[in-house]
């Protein structure tokens, strides 16, 4: 069963002339531990993709299944239990709150979804030293640096086990070195297990996922094949 | 890749063996280009031809090492000349000629593409940009499990990756530039009039610099 299923997706935005049909019969099935990325254009469809498929949204028609569960059958209460135990999100620009510490950054969704401050506490210190925070934990976002913000944000978004990791050009604000250490982030947590989307328009970022997906006037238009192995690289001559 | 220069730079940092050059080359270079031995022993004698290199006298020490010499072969070690010393010096600081634009094939493909009547461009655009990631993923896989402690490795693959991706930009640039060329009301048969000579200010400004 896989974590995200998209079945044929559409969305369209406005009426009549100023209609936008911003996605086109999108299928898309990402299981536990992968990690896909999308590319495409400005304009391709790939942030509606991504709200989309994080409940964020409803498509105007198709389905979403996460964990088997068709979002559109749940209650409000139950979609939004989804949004906090089962789907991580991470941003461009890290969404972290100001008036919070890291550590309070990270703990605060598991304490809105009812865990006691005080563990919840203590997950958020562990999420955060597992990515070599700990340090940080008392700090507040304006005290951090832009590749220690973004990596308080993927705390944050996979506290708690959850399943889905759901990233939108979450490397966009950073320079090379810590965008790539926010990929290799995402993709260690892919191997235990998460499944992760990850929109970008880098493909040196992209080409950390699985699977990379091509986004065009809101269609798939080709995905690669899964990775021959690096051992292919290695056998051509100089 | 300069071989040539690759083994004067070992050849710097003391005298040593054919077999040990190799090896040492495969491992300063991530293990990324191999050469074999034939290649080697080629290069030197060119070297000491030249006078860049010299056959290294008894009364040297050879640096030995579990990759040096094959045990009982005749060995012969060489060693960098003044001369060679020079050369290596003037090869690293002479940029390579990156002037004239390289008869890119991958370019020549989209230029041929536009212009043939029923071709739809923008898959043939997608289909080299679908290739050049896969082949990016595959070599992010051999950066995967690389913590970082193998440089020379590391700078291979980053270069590579860099060289890739520089190649998936200008798909995506060339891309958007036809699709805005199309809804500006460009039509192909214009295209070989119009880039003739553009193209040949090109080659007069590279033939300026070399």
């Amino acid at each position: 069963m896989s974590v995200l299923e998209l079945r044929s997706i559409s969305k369209v935005f406005g009426r009549g002339a100023a209609e936008v049909q911003a996605l086109r019969d999108i299928s898309m099935s990402v299981p536990a531990g992968m990690m896909v990325a999308v590319m495409g254009p400005s304009g391709s469809g790939k942030s509606s993709l991504l709200t989309i498929a994080g409940t964020l949204e409803e498509p105007t028609s198709g389905a979403v299944l996460i964990n088997g569960q068709d979002v559109e059958r749940m209650s409000n209460g139950a979609k939004a239990r989804v949004r906090r135990r089962t789907i991580g999100y991470v941003f461009q620009d890290f969404n972290l709150l100001p008036g919070l510490t890291a550590a309070e950054n990270v703990s605060l969704p598991l304490e809105l979804d009812g865990m006691s401050a005080r563990r919840a506490h203590l997950a958020g210190l562990k999420a955060l030293e597992d990515l070599g925070l700990g340090d940080q934990a008392r700090r507040f976002p304006d005290q951090l640096s832009g590749g220690e913000r973004q990596r308080v944000a993927i705390a944050r978004a996979v506290v708690g086990e959850r399943s889905l990791l759901l990233a939108d050009e979450p490397s966009g604000a950073l320079d090379s070195a810590n965008g790539e250490s926010v990929m290799r982030l995402i993709h260690t947590y892919c191997k235990r297990g998460t499944a992760a989307v990850v929109v970008t328009h880098d493909a040196q970022l992209a080409s950390w996922a699985d699977r990379v997906v091509f986004l065009r006037d809101g269609r798939v238009v080709d995905q690669t094949m899964p990775p021959a192995g690096p051992e292919s690289l290695l056998e051509q001559p100089s | 890749m300069s071989v040539r220069h690759a083994l004067l730079a070992l050849l710097s940092e003391g005298p040593k063996y054919g077999l040990q050059l190799r090896e040492e080359f495969e491992v300063r270079t991530g293990e990324v280009w191999p050469l074999n031995v034939g290649q080697v022993y080629t290069t030197l004698q060119r070297l000491e031809r030249d006078g860049l290199v010299e056959t290294a006298n008894g009364d040297t020490p050879v640096e030995h090492d579990a990759l040096g010499a094959l045990p009982g072969a005749p060995q012969k070690a060489f060693r960098i000349t003044p001369a060679g010393s020079a050369e290596l010096d003037q090869w690293l600081r002479v940029p390579p000629d990156l002037s004239s634009p390289p008869r890119d094939e991958l370019v020549m493909k989209v230029l041929v593409a536009i212009t043939v009547p029923g071709t739809d461009v923008h898959e043939i655009i997608q289909a080299h940009r679908t290739y050049l990631v896969q082949l990016m993923q595959e070599w992010t896989r051999l950066k995967e499990d690389e913590d970082g402690s193998d440089l020379a490795f590391s700078l291979v693959v980053d270069a590579e990756l860099f060289r890739l991706d520089s190649v998936v930009r200008w798909l995506d640039a060339a891309d958007g530039r036809l699709r805005r060329a199309k809804a500006d009301g460009w039509a192909p048969a214009r295209t070989a009039q119009a880039t003739m000579p553009a193209l040949a200010r090109r080659r007069r400004i590279g033939a300026r610099q070399q």
